[in-house]
């Protein structure tokens, strides 16, 4: 029981750092830059949004086998193919929180506008600079609101892990797979336990997303 | 054009489209799906009566029937849910009975890795992944587990072990390529000539006996008395054996 908690935490960590790396250069881009096909790329980034989890999982499950050429090059590359691997629900769980994660990032560098980083130009500081001088100290509110969402996002995640687990205890048996095992075999007094953490815990998060983004509104009023 | 379509809607009653003259909801065990189809599609044919089928697991489905599920019937993939809906007041009294009995098979989708003999589990050193259904939940899990103790392989293999949460799932894992074998029921082989395969010597294992019940909201339901005797009939049990299931005496 408390195997699956840590795992799911650990999961949820490691999917966060691979967002924040991902997602803060793919929200700066799609605030900033002036080309048309933009929106494109941000409507792919939204897709999970409306995408089943579990059509998700399934398609993830055969473009990652041994049998697809995609699947057949991660193999060669890394040795091991990534269905029933912690890596694996790592990439299944990146991709399934992406928009979760770059959304307030992305309406946070919005928000800056432009005075501050022309402002700065002119005072000869380099694009590198302004970014991580002004964009990212003004966008933390947005930052730490992705962060959270996104970590929360893989906490309560199911239908990817569900397709391309295994269930394997430790490795890819996370919170909402044990939540599920133990209502398949009635056993719903654990089921009801680890519900009712899950519930608190979300609640908190929310909770604290909610306090951030008005912190955030006093700031730019 | 909207008076047409009022008058239309208005005559929609008495259009010649034959009603069916009753309907039978029923909750199916996944594996049953295919199988189920064409049952519902014969019964319709043979009775008039509508079945509509609802597909999940065995533990999902008996979660949902105890919390009101408005479900006729239950074609479960075990025994052991039919006769604790019986036990606990949900269905009717003497109405479970065994519909199909499940074979278990050793599959892989690489023709060249599954010898008919099912040396092959003697062997890990050949293969990857071994998929097999939660045995927790899905009797064919059971099985698989029980197979594999009964040939002394189990603790050999456990490592090697993923779990699908259903049956199908298992098949999935393994007719993508994503483990290299695994046990699934031989029914999800019908009319799939690849691959490599064991079936699984019947003594290795307890029967797969997948069991149907009336439910208590099907008790007054004309239709789902019907389906229930149609089950037993010979339409049915031939359209059972034709899906790669063995049938009770």
């Amino acid at each position: 029981m408390w195997e699956a908690v840590f795992l799911t935490l650990k999961l949820a960590g490691v999917t966060t750092v691979f967002l924040m790396i991902l997602g803060v250069p793919l929200a700066w881009w799609l605030a900033r830059s002036h080309t048309w096909w933009k929106e494109v790329i941000g409507a792919i980034v939204a897709l999970p949004l409306v995408l089943p989890p579990t059509v998700l999982g399934f398609y993830l499950l055969i473009a990652l086998s041994p049998q697809s050429p995609l699947g057949a090059a991660i193999g060669k590359t890394i040795g091991f193919t990534l269905p029933f691997t912690f890596a694996g629900l790592v990439v299944g769980s990146v991709i399934y929180s992406l928009p979760f994660a770059v959304q307030p990032v992305r309406n946070a560098f919005e928000a800056i506008g432009n005075d501050p980083l022309e402002a700065a130009a002119t005072l000869r500081a380099g694009p590198v600079d302004r970014f991580f001088s002004i964009a990212l100290p003004l966008a933390r509110p947005g930052l730490i609101t992705g962060a959270i969402l996104g970590f929360a996002h893989t906490v309560g995640e199911f239908g990817v892990v569900l397709m391309i687990g295994g269930n394997i205890p430790g490795k890819t048996k996370v919170l909402s797979v044990a939540i599920y095992d133990y209502v398949e075999t009635l056993q719903w007094g654990k089921a009801h336990i680890l519900a009712a953490g899950m519930l608190a815990f979300s609640f908190l998060v929310i909770l604290s997303t909610m306090l951030i983004e008005r912190r955030m509104r006093r700031r730019f009023p | 054009m909207r008076r047409i379509l009022f008058l239309a809607l208005l005559f929609l009653p008495f259009s010649p489209i034959p009603a069916a003259a009753g309907e039978v909801t029923v909750a199916v065990a996944a594996n049953f799906t295919g199988t189920a189809e064409e049952i519902a599609e014969a019964f319709r044919e043979e009775t008039g009566h509508d079945a509509v089928l609802s597909f999940g697991s065995t533990g999902r489905l008996y979660a949902q029937i105890i919390h009101g599920a408005p479900f006729d019937v239950f074609l479960a993939a075990d025994e052991e849910r039919p006769a604790l809906a019986i036990e606990e007041g949900y269905a009717a009294e003497g109405s479970a009975f065994v519909y199909a009995l499940g074979a278990l098979v050793l599959y892989s989708a690489d023709p060249d890795l599954v010898d008919p003999e099912g040396a092959v589990l003697f062997h890990p050193e050949r293969f990857g992944k071994l998929a097999i259904a939660n045995p927790r939940t899905a009797p064919y899990g059971a099985a698989a587990v029980e197979a594999m103790t009964a040939l002394g392989v189990y603790e050999t293999l456990a490592e090697r072990l993923v779990e699908g949460e259903s049956i199908t799932q298992a098949y999935q894992f393994v007719a993508t390529g994503n483990a290299a074998l695994g046990f699934v029921a031989l029914s999800q082989l019908v009319g799939e000539p690849g691959g490599s395969r064991y079936e699984v010597p019947t003594d290795l294992y307890s029967p797969i006996a997948q069991g149907a019940v009336l439910l208590k909201k099907g008790e007054n339901n004309i239709a789902a008395r019907a389906f229930m005797s149609f089950l037993k009939g010979d339409t049915a049990r031939k359209i059972v054996g034709n899906h790669g299931y063995r049938l009770p005496s």
